[in-house]
């Protein structure tokens, strides 16, 4: 196999040239469509360092403040522009930092490259300096992981590495090379992108069988609910999907990673699934007739009580990855394969209908959702500030165009349910592991896949201070991202489950944070705190309108809850309006 | 592996056979292992050896849980990038067998046991006579090589060792033309993907 890819590599067979590992590393990177890599260097890791000191030009590398910074900066920008996201990081405790963003972009099937610096091969296995067991420490959160302790595999691997992260469900792959191999000089024969591996299947063949019945129950459907995951936005499949659920007349609701797929205000979105989701979406859940899932995997926070999901609905699901077929809800229809390519043969197979009588039921629960919990939220007459609020008067402002990045918690499902989104790849957020932390690091990526967009990060106060080095890394690239504080001066989601779930028993949820806005400045971040109504909308005009980052601190109620609510352990009809 | 007793079973569980051919790489058993231990699944046999293909290796690995379960572990393992491909079985599906070895002293076995009578009753055979001790050997399921331990222990058995499980797929038509497939960037429809509706009872395939 080797020999005939490097014939393959070079067709005339005789040009080589002699490299090091770690050049040869960085013309993959570059042959790649790498621009940007995100990163923080150490001993293991030198030889690339020193290699990529001749690459400034060609390839930015963003210096980080912690390596899971790094990692999450990766996600970030691998969420908004589509790309693979590329993170270095040296060995021991260098990698190891990398294990939650491997975590988080592996749950949440993110592309990333992540190059780890390891110690000499001779030391492999002597507990030597900063050496850990990399690769087994990350097999469990890596779609694939290799060791390279020959500077001639590098190339290879390189290329398997991002065919592997960008190709059927994407996820992160970690190459773990020693520092010997990143010295040692080779005859290098140039770069071929990989584009098949014998064990590797990425997209299960599509069965035309399976495509007729769904057509075939879609179109005797009377109740049919269509509920779609982020798939539809990796498979890049946004406007295949519009046109499905557009011809379908469907009503349409999403995962909290899918949002965005089609806009905010599409007339068949009838909004977000889940334990915070919309209240149509969940009762009418359990009403649907037939169920087409798309590109979602059913996490329990969408599915609540597994047997008592769906049980009276037909289930079609459409996803790459055919491990999630019949993994959580049982199927009727597995349309194994790719969006972009099923979404579109389905299309064609139904008819053009409109479901006017069965979409009305979701828009009376939305009055009775808007008038329970909703307009209260959004538009507050009296009382402290409300999470809801700060969220609406943002949309008013971007007008639906700008990126929102959520770390994990109350300000997460807020910003989540109301914020308004045009367009695709907009929404940025930890979905699968929750990662508190996540919002800053993630931002700045953010902002670096989609330069020409407004990067709005919306964080906790307790989120923000788990990542909040991640300033510097602000300061130093002097890259454009809007700080949205929600501070409410608790771990506000843990204390909305002790207040309803453990009466009342706030245990170690109360945090204290410093001046935010002092801190900012110290790095150079202009800022502002606001605990008034009238001066949300000014403070968020001046928030977007400044040249450069800026950090708004707004002080909102301590006690608030987020509701709807689907209380663990019960079924999605069950969900609370308070 | 295991030391829980295999009469105990749970409703709905029984052994299968998992078989899993993938390519011969280093971490390959790790990751493999980890779907098991992640959901807290016992393995009670695994073997891993080069199988007929030229760097292909194959897995043989046993477990007392239900189809529902055992399902979902073989499309976990099929995900791994390394894997080509994974069926399981039931007992019924598969000819399996245990090889077993068992060293006794060779003055007690020749003195007082009718040494011909007891390899042949048992289909073992001896793989080693020295003066001091003698190695039998036998293959089978596991209540033969049980057996066989019965039988041995009161002429001083020293030694007993067994090996893991191999099984061959009844139906199986071998996996050299399915490799072959594999091997180009669009494979055939004979390939056997996405067909586990039609085909469920039979072998598993995806």
């Amino acid at each position: 196999m080797e020999t005939e890819q490097q014939v393959l590599g070079n067709p005339t067979g005789v040009e080589t040239i002699e490299v090091s590992g770690s050049v040869a590393l960085l013309e993959a990177l570059i042959t790649e469509g790498t621009d940007v890599i995100f990163g923080y260097p150490g001993g293991a890791i030198m030889p690339i360092y020193d290699a990529l000191y001749d690459y400034k030009e060609k390839l930015n590398h963003i210096l980080v403040r912690h390596e899971q910074g790094g990692i999450h900066a990766g996600q970030g920008f691998a969420r908004t522009s589509g790309k693979v996201g590329v993170v270095f990081a040296t060995s021991g405790p260098g990698a190891t930092n990398l294990v939650t963003g491997l975590a988080d972009a592996m749950i949440d099937s993110t592309p990333l490259v992540c190059i780890t610096g390891q110690v000499f091969a001779h030391l492999l296995g002597t507990d030597a300096f900063q050496e850990t067991d990399v690769i087994n420490i990350t097999t469990p959160v890596t779609k694939w992981n290799y060791q390279i302790t020959d500077a001639t595999e590098i190339p290879e691997v390189i290329s398997k590495a991002f065919y592997i992260a960008r190709s059927g469900r994407p996820g992160p792959v970690l190459i773990d090379i020693t520092k010997n191999a990143q010295i040692q000089k080779f005859d290098y024969s140039g770069y071929t992108p990989c584009n098949h591996i014998r064990s590797y299947r990425p997209k299960p063949l599509i069965r035309k069988e399976y495509i007729t019945q769904a057509a075939e129950l879609i179109n005797q459907a009377k109740k049919p609910f269509i509920i779609w995951g982020q798939g539809v936005i990796l498979g890049e499949a946004e406007l295949e999907f519009k046109a499905f659920v557009e011809k379908s007349g469907i009503p349409s609701a999403w995962t909290i990673l899918g949002a965005g797929a089609i806009p905010t205000d599409h007339p068949l979105n009838v909004g977000m699934l889940g334990m915070h989701g919309n209240y149509g979406p969940n009762v009418l859940t359990n009403e649907c007739d037939v169920l087409i899932a798309i590109g979602m995997r059913f996490d329990d926070r969408v599915t609540g009580r597994l047997d008592k999901y769906a049980k009276q609905a037909k289930v079609i699901h459409l996803d790459i990855d055919p491990s999630e077929i019949d993994k959580n809800v049982q199927t009727t229809v597995p349309v194994w394969g790719d969006c972009k390519e099923t979404i579109p043969a389905l299309t064609e197979l139904i008819q053009q209908k409109e479901h006017t009588e069965w979409l009305q039921k979701f828009r009376d629960f939305d009055k009775k959702e808007i008038e329970a919990v909703i307009h209260n939220e959004l538009h507050p007459a009296s009382g402290e500030l409300t999470m809801g609020e700060v969220i609406h008067q943002l949309n008013e402002l971007t007008k639906g165009e700008a990126v929102i990045v959520t770390d994990v918690g109350q300000h997460q499902m807020v910003a989540c349910r109301y914020a308004k989104l045009n367009n695709t790849r907009s929404n940025v957020t930890s979905g699968g592991l929750g990662t508190m932390g996540f919002a800053l690091p993630a931002a700045i990526g953010a902002k670096f896949g989609a330069p020409n967009r407004t990067v709005v990060a919306v964080i906790g106060d307790g989120g923000f201070q788990m990542t909040i080095q991640e300033l510097g890394t602000i300061m130093q690239s002097g890259i454009d991202v809007k700080i949205l504080i929600l501070n409410n001066r608790f771990l506000g989601m843990v204390r909305q489950w002790q207040e309803l779930f453990n009466e009342h028993r706030y245990s170690f949820v109360d945090i204290a944070s410093p001046d935010f806005v002092a801190v900012a400045a110290a790095y150079g971040i202009k800022g502002r705190s606001i605990s008034e109504r009238e001066d949300i909308t000014t403070a968020l005009q001046e928030m977007l309108n400044n040249k450069g980052s800026f950090l708004l601190e707004v002080m909102v109620t301590k006690e608030n809850n987020v509701f709807p609510m689907v209380p663990q352990g019960c079924s999605v009809s069950e969900i609370r309006l308070k | 592996m295991s030391n829980q007793n295999d009469t105990e079973k749970p409703s709905g569980k029984q052994e299968y056979n998992i078989t899993v051919y993938t390519e011969n790489q280093i971490g390959l058993l790790n990751r493999i292992a980890i779907i098991f231990t992640r959901r807290k699944i016992n393995i009670h046999s695994l073997n891993t050896s080069p199988s007929e293909i030229e760097s292909i290796h194959r897995f043989n690995i046993v477990v007392q849980e239900t189809e529902d379960v055992v399902r979902k572990l073989s499309r976990q393992i099929e995900k791994q990038v390394e894997v080509l491909k994974v069926y399981f079985n039931t007992n019924e599906d598969v000819i399996w067998q245990e090889l077993a070895l068992y060293k006794v002293p060779t003055d007690i076995i020749a003195e007082k046991a009718s040494v011909e009578r007891l390899l042949r009753e048992n289909g073992a055979r001896a793989v080693v006579i020295r003066k001091d001790y003698t190695v039998f050997e036998t293959t089978g399921h596991r209540e033969e090589t049980d057996a066989l331990i019965k039988i041995l222990q009161p002429f001083g058995l020293i030694e007993f060792v067994r090996s893991a499980r191999v099984a061959i797929i009844k139906h199986s038509d071998g996996f050299n033309r399915k490799l072959r497939e594999f091997e180009k960037a669009e494979p055939g429809e004979e390939v056997a993907e996405n067909e586990y509706l039609n085909n469920g009872q039979k072998i598993f395939t995806m």
